[in-house]
Formats: structure tokens, sequence, C-alpha cells
């Protein structure tokens, strides 16, 4: 009796620890989600930065932009050198900075648009984060149009050059941008570090 | 000595019977714990296939390629009621899902498609999706070179459309 008694003791060990796990991960889920609303307090910050007749000091925008290209250029750099390890871990700040981002203290008419391209630099972030170099790649790549566009909406803190490399993707071509003009191509790294070509200049206004 | 061995020969089995009975219950009390499954949600206009109108034929490749994973309306196969089989079915579909979901294309913006498409281009045109370990027990949901052809050049064609 005793015996069977702690065999069923066992069991409902077993299946309670089975229940904790899935709980454990619907958890871990809404961690996640906690942790981007507190990174909106961000949001606050940017918006002390308002004018008093409610329009937005450029700098404030500026600031959150400037860490946005930050870690899209570590993302280039690390892909410059093959360093997956490195292009993950900017790729993970990259997803956390756009979803940090408050939209709000961008002009209104622009903020649906703004929205979308963060939501889309959020997931390529996510993907750089947790995938091989050829994956990395291929979404470093996409991002460089939404860059492009993010860029000529809120402008850039530094002077940025769009590059080209015509035989990415099976020679279909693919772009990225840089800080600098010097062709060091990330969508290849060592393996053809110097083919590409500056395809437009990105200035500050 | 000839006793002792017995005794210890007596203890093992004793210890085997044991966990073998332990092994057991727990294989039968899981079976026990609620598994969250994928919801199945009636088909709406963000559906991938209603919202472009495919081709029946391309409609046909991706429900059973694609639609076990990537979409509200998984069909769950009888062994997904046997754990622990059906957890590890349900993390993958739940991992699938939230990558892409088929039944919510339409709701994305523009420029979220067009990552989608890109993704799954990918990821077709490079044999990693429908995954390997799917394709053991699904044999219907394989891309023969042909299907791959027509799936590659319709989501192109897609993809075009978007960037128009």
């Amino acid at each position: 009796m005793k015996k069977s008694n702690s065999i069923l003791n066992l069991a409902l060990v077993a299946g309670l620890s089975f229940s904790l796990l899935a709980c454990g991960n619907s958890k871990s889920t809404d961690h996640n989600d906690d942790n981007t609303e507190h990174d909106h307090s961000g949001i606050d910050h940017a918006a002390e930065h308002k004018m008093p007749d409610g329009s937005v000091m450029e700098m404030s925008e500026n600031k959150s932009i400037s860490q946005l290209i930050d870690q899209y250029l570590a993302i280039k750099n690390a892909l410059v050198q093959d360093d997956s390890k490195a292009a993950a871990s900017a790729g993970q700040k990259l997803a956390e900075e756009a979803s940090s981002i408050d939209v709000n203290t961008f002009e209104v008419s622009k903020q649906p648009e703004i929205k979308e391209i963060l939501e889309v630099v959020k997931e390529h972030g996510e993907h750089i984060a947790k995938s091989e170099m050829v994956h990395q790649r291929e979404h470093f790549e996409g991002m460089a149009k939404d860059f492009m566009d993010i860029l000529a909406i809120t402008g850039t803190d530094r002077t940025l050059y769009q590059q080209y490399c015509p035989m990415y993707n099976k020679n279909k071509g693919g772009y990225w941008l840089s800080d600098s003009q010097e062709i060091k191509n990330p969508l290849f790294g060592s393996k053809m570090l110097t083919c590409g070509s500056v395809k437009e200049t990105i200035s500050m206004k | 000595m000839w006793f002792g061995e017995r005794n210890h020969f007596n203890e093992m089995k004793k210890w085997l019977k044991l966990s073998l009975w332990i092994v057991l219950i727990v294989l039968v009390g899981i079976q026990f714990v609620p598994v969250q499954r994928n919801e199945i949600k009636p088909v709406t206009n963000a559906d991938f296939i209603e919202h472009y109108e495919s081709p029946i034929v391309i409609g046909n490749i991706i429900r059973a390629s694609c639609y076990d994973c990537h979409s509200n309306q998984t069909k769950y196969p009888w062994y997904s009621n046997v754990q622990p089989i059906g957890f590890l079915l349900q993390n993958h579909i739940s991992e699938g899902n939230s990558e892409l979901n088929l039944s919510e294309f339409g709701l994305l913006s523009n420029r979220m498609k067009r990552t989608k498409l890109k993704s799954i281009l990918s990821q077709i045109d490079n044999d990693k999706m429908p995954m390997p370990s799917y394709l053991f027990l699904h044999s219907e949901a394989k891309l023969d070179s042909l299907k791959k052809t027509l799936l590659v050049s319709y989501f192109d064609s897609i993809l075009v459309d978007i960037d128009r």
C-alpha cells in the first residue's frame, strides 16, 4: 500500500512538473512582452523633448534613429568579418532598439510608415539574432531598403553610403549601407571583400 | 557468497521493476496534461490563398505543404494525441505559426508581406522548408522540383505585384 502510494506521488510530481514546464513557457513569452513595455520607458523621456506647441525637437528623434543606425552598422561590420556571433548579438540589440522607439515622437503623417518600417526592422533583427550566417546576410540585405526608407523620412546623423554588389543572391544583386566610402562587402565577407560600388550618398540635411 | 549474489540479484530486479513502473506511470500520467492546440479558425479574407485568389493547383500545394504549421488550419495527426509526441508537435506548430501565419497574411503591411515573401522564397529555394522532419511523416507535403518551381515563380509574381 505504502509502495503504491509513493508511486502515485511520483506520478503526480511528474505530471505537475510537466504542467509547470508548460506554464513556464507561456510565462516566458509574457515576460518578453513585459520587457518591450518596459522599454517604452524611453517614451516618457522622448516626450519631454516635445515643444510647447506640440512639435517635436529633431534631436530626440535622431537620438533613437542614431542608435538604430549604430546597430545596423555593427551587424554590417560583423558580417564583413564573417563573425556570425557578433552579428547575432547586434541583431538582438537592433530588434530591441526598433521596438523601443516611440513612433509618436514623429510627425503624425509619417507615423504609419515609420511604424511599419520599425516592425520589419525588428523582424530582421530577430532573425539575424538566431540564424546562421547565410540567413543573417539575407536578412541584413533585406533591411537595406527599409533603412533607406526610414532615413529618407527621419534624416541621418552621419553621412552614409548605399553600396551595391551585383553578384549577391545568384547575381540578382544586393545592397547595404556603410559609414565609409571604402567597399568592405558584408554580403560575402572575406570571400569577396571588395566587390561592390557606392550607389548613393545619404548625407545630413 | 552465493547467497549474497542472489540477494544482490533480487535487489536489482526489485529496482528494475520499480523503475519500469515509474516510467509507465509517468507515460500514462502525461497523457492527462492538457496541450494547448492551434485553434482551428474559419478561413477569412486575410488567408493567403483567399487574399491572392491563388489558382487551385497552387492553393492545394500550399495547403498540403505549409498549412499544418503556418496557418490556423492545422490538420492534427492521430499521434498528436499521444504524449510526449503531442508536446513536441505543438512546439513546432506554435513556432512555425509565430514566424509565419498564412491565415493572417492579408493583415500584414506591404512592407512586412515583402519581407515574409522573401523569406518564404529563400526557404523553399534552399530546401529548408518543408522541414525534413515533417516530410518524414508527410510525404504528400514534399515539394518535388515541379512543385518547387511552381511555388517559387508564384511567390515571386506576388512579390513583384506588391512592389509595383
